[in-house]
């Protein structure tokens, strides 16, 4: 058996495990990581960037579909969903090979396999051949083996009747109708896609609202921008059953019973901490995930767990920082731990929905006095000029010290615009540094301005 | 913007003229309603003359040197692009302009025209005065004038000005205007962000820090006490200053202090210190570690007196941790000597003087500056009989220290000489009784009194 030794192994190769070992060979170690599907994880694959694609072919659709509105006049508009998912399939590898070439230029080694921890710094890997190669960790193993999609208790995800985010990224035959249980990012994300590509859509949430970590009126906007556009929501519906029949699903509620050809479980991921070898090693968890010091070690000396497997947020961003993190830690320089107050949190719906810091609610639940400012696109000079004027930008700040304790952004290119305060936060600044900021006019982030000026009772367009 | 006209000011009952003994704005310069336009002697005094109105100085009408009647024009002040023409025209009455040789006013008067214009002021560099608020520009009984001679001009009274928020101190906006808030010195504070940055948590760490008991010395000495100098100047206060200054009426307003005094025989104390200072190898011990030793101790027994007052509630301490209050040049700071119940006399001489060090050196660290439970001001090193300190909320108590004197005493066989020492505590009445301060005392007191009880 063939036995090789590194400084670091890396069990994973998403967004977390990646960015660990380029920044650990970055920091003059050798690194191997070892990766039992594609280099990129889900997110590269399966996840963040296929949909990103498909989104984006919905609202080339969408712009098809509104063209009338800027005198445009189109005839004999087709979408082909197939190709959607072919181009987004094409954007992937893209993706996925940028992440071999990186290993590459590291001078990382790719180890195709699964990985198992034999010891604390010893990892198994059995290829897919049947082979084993022994990595040896002389410093340190970073596990960073995410997560999957959960389903359901008693509903089993066949990928037919019942899909997940992994088959509804690969189908390339859309349903006539779908269910999708579950309204947090990930369904919201596909039920636009279906949506804009006209298949019926069912959006099912147990809790009272869509989008339930965001703040109120990002979800009551998101709730008429989506029922707007056709999407049939029921909030605080549980499931009881999801069984084949009638048009090839019924889900039974308590809120009545519903039908479709399909139905697309997005009630959230779990940790994969199955088959690594954990529990051999005593290494601890917490509720599920693998439990990390603020250097992402766990509680066994010399293994590091990063990403969706290490904890929430489910985030490719937080799992690159918490991969950093590690990769700092064991070339023994001392890292800023990972802010998790900080970590912007992004749908990428139509319209876009972004945020970062605590909703108006958890900032008054906290005891804060807070000042609120919002400022509506409709009043906003290049929303207006692009016919996307749908949503608002809200500011939750301390009333007292002016601290930015939150921000919500509900319109177009919000995912794009929430870095501004992501930064200010960062730099603890206030309202009064951002209203001092002067922006480019015309710029949707001129909103932000304006919602900023509007916590402070200032708002000029208004 | 208006044309202001300059008239005579009538400086006093009996003032009819005045004479210009120097302009200090030249014709064309931009002048600021309250600037001081021109020196004019009067009867009884030199006075300076400010501006009323805002522009740029057009015109000046009568000369140095020159006199004038109380309310006649002497000068315009009007924008560049306003026809003051008008206005000039109606001067003459009065005064002994010399508008003959004045150019024709249609075109903006500059000061390229020596004539006019006044001699240049030499190197003064008159201060910029806070304004009162703007009175009609024909309001010239009167003017706003400081009784300052001529010849001294009021450059001395210039504040420096307080660079804002201590300058080169590396703060979020965030931890400034908690800091700002709350009254912390940001100059205190160790930062820990990035390339020691203060953020926010720095200050919360440090704001239930610093300041004790006595002020320190005396800000700047006031500028020499010629009888012709300014009455009296308004000193910024550094930002320590300001810190006590916001701290301590929050301290001494809302809780109410009860005092306790009591002597203490240091005989004892003396010589043990003497003979544990002679000893090789060992870290030097002062008077103060003995008492910090013996507080620490006593306050276990005591933990009423260890405790503060937390609104509904009283939380007691079960750990010492002593705020020691340092003199500073500007100020003072109460660096927290952690565990000092847990340590050993050793321990706590060779901590404390660290942590006076630093503090001198303004190198503590912000949790170094908070969590006390208990306080000690010791003023012995200035001769101090005894005082009284104000506590250092939320703290409940605090131990103010006099010196060791030699003084008479009583003794057995007759009169003798002693070493006493005199310590006041101050307590939280909220939180204790005088009963309970005195008993306090009494068991220190023993301690020091039988100091070797120190060392075990």
């Amino acid at each position: 058996m063939a036995s090789q030794k590194f400084d670091v192994v890396v069990v994973g190769t998403g967004p977390g495990g990646y960015v660990s070992a380029i920044r650990a060979a970055q920091l003059g170690l050798t690194v191997a990581t070892v990766e039992d599907d594609r280099p990129g994880g889900v997110c590269l694959n399966w996840g963040c960037i296929p949909t990103k694609a498909l989104l984006r072919n919905a609202e080339v659709v969408h712009l098809f579909e509104k063209a009338e509105t800027f005198g445009i006049t189109v005839q004999g508009m087709q979408a082909d969903y197939a190709a959607a998912v072919q181009r987004s399939r094409g954007v992937a590898d893209r993706m996925a090979k940028g992440v071999e070439f990186l290993f590459r230029k590291n001078k990382i080694t790719l180890f195709p396999g699964t990985g198992l921890l034999k010891a604390k710094n010893v990892v198994e890997v059995k290829g897919k051949d049947g082979t084993a190669t022994t990595l040896e960790a002389g410093r340190a193993v970073i596990l960073a083996t995410g997560s999957e999609p959960k389903s359901l208790p008693g509903v089993a995800i066949d990928e037919k009747l019942v899909i997940s985010s992994n088959g509804a990224v690969r189908n390339e035959a859309k349903p006539k109708s779908i269910i999708v249980i579950g309204a947090g990012a990930v369904g919201v994300e596909f039920a636009d896609v279906y949506r804009s590509y006209g298949v019926e859509v069912t959006l099912l949430e147990a809790l009272p609202r869509i989008v339930p970590i965001e703040d109120e009126e990002v979800s009551a906007q998101l709730t008429r921008s989506l029922s707007r556009r056709g999407i049939t929501i029921k909030t605080g519906v549980k499931v009881s059953a999801v069984k084949p029949g009638g048009a090839g699903v019924v889900v039974d509620t308590d809120g009545g019973r519903f039908e479709a050809e399909q139905v697309l479980m997005a009630v959230g991921r779990g940790a994969r901490t199955k088959g690594v070898g954990l529990e051999a090693l005593g290494v601890a968890m917490e509720r599920g995930f693998v439990k990390v010091s603020p250097t992402m070690e766990t509680s066994v000396k010399g293994i590091y767990a990063i990403g969706d497997m290490a904890g929430a947020p489910l985030l490719a961003h937080k799992a690159m920082a918490e991969g950093v993190v590690a990769a700092e830690a064991i070339a023994g320089k001392h890292p800023r731990p990972v802010d998790y107050g900080n970590v912007p949190s992004c749908t990428y719906c139509r319209p876009q929905v972004a945020s970062i810091g605590l909703t108006e609610a958890k900032a008054k639940d906290g005891g804060r006095e807070v000042a609120i400012g919002k400022f509506p696109f409709t009043a906003n000079g290049k929303a207006v000029a692009l016919g996307e004027t749908e949503g608002f930008v809200k500011v939750v700040a301390d009333k007292k010290t002016g601290e930015i304790l939150g921000v919500h952004i509900i319109g177009p290119e919000a995912t794009e615009m929430i870095h501004e305060f992501a930064v200010g936060r960062t730099l603890e600044a206030t309202v009064d540094e951002i209203m001092h900021t002067i922006h480019a006019h015309p710029t949707l982030s001129e909103a932000a301005l304006e919602a900023t000026l509007a916590a402070l009772g200032q708002a000029i367009h208004i | 913007m208006a044309i202001t006209k300059v008239v005579m000011p009538k400086l006093s009952e009996a003032m009819e003229s005045g004479k210009i003994i120097k302009w200090i704005k030249k014709e064309g310069e931009r002048v600021q309603s309250g600037d001081i336009l021109a020196e004019v002697e009067t009867d009884k005094a030199d006075v300076e003359m400010e501006a009323f109105g805002g522009g740029v100085l057009r015109k000046i009408l009568v000369s140095a040197g020159d006199k004038a009647a109380v309310g006649s024009l002497i000068a315009v002040i009007a924008d560049e692009s306003e026809d003051i023409n008008s206005v000039v025209g109606q001067a003459g009455g009065g005064a002994p302009a010399q508008t003959a040789a004045a150019p024709s006013a249609a075109k903006p008067a500059v000061a390229d025209r020596p004539a006019a214009a006044p001699p240049q002021p030499k190197s003064e560099d008159h201060a910029a005065r806070t304004p009162a608020p703007s009175r009609g520009p024909e309001a010239p009984t009167s003017p706003r004038v400081a009784e300052v001679v001529a010849q001294q001009p009021a450059a001395t009274m210039a504040p420096a000005r307080p660079s804002a928020d201590g300058g080169r101190v590396k703060a979020s906006p965030l931890a400034r205007k908690i800091a700002a808030q709350s009254g912390v010195d940001l100059k205190l504070i160790q930062g820990s962000g990035p390339g020691g940055r203060i953020v926010r948590r720095d200050v919360e760490a440090a704001q239930s820090a610093p300041a004790a008991a006595a002020t320190g010395p005396a800000l700047r000495p006031a500028a020499q006490p010629t009888v012709t100098g300014p009455e009296f100047e308004d000193v910024p206060l550094t930002a320590m200053r300001s810190a006590i200054a916001k701290r301590m009426p929050l301290s001494k307003a809302p809780v109410p202090h009860f005092y306790v005094t009591s002597e203490v025989a240091m005989d004892r104390a003396w010589v043990l210190r003497e003979e544990l200072n002679a000893l090789d190898g060992q870290p030097k011990v002062s008077v103060n570690d003995l008492i910090i030793r013996a507080c620490a101790l006593t306050l276990l027994q005591h933990p009423g007196v260890n405790a503060s007052f937390q609104g509904d509630s009283i939380r007691v301490f079960h750990r010492v941790h002593m705020g020691i209050a340092v003199a500073l040049e500007e100020g003072l700071i109460t660096p927290v000597l952690r565990d000092a119940h847990a340590k050993s006399l050793a321990q706590i001489a060779v901590e404390a003087r660290d942590l006076a060090e630093r503090a001198r050196q303004r190198k503590l660290r912000a949790q170094e500056l908070s969590g006390a439970t208990f306080s000690i001001s010791n003023l012995g090193m200035f001769d101090v009989r005894d005082f009284s300190a104000i506590i250092n909320p939320p703290e409940g108590a605090i131990l103010a220290v006099g010196a060791v004197r030699r003084v008479p005493v009583v003794t057995e066989d007759g009169l003798g000489v002693g070493r006493r020492m005199a310590m006041t505590i101050s307590c939280d009445h909220r939180v204790m009784d005088g009963a309970m301060g005195a008993r306090y005392l009494q068991d220190v007191k023993k301690l020091l009194e039988e100091p070797l009880r120190l060392l075990v």
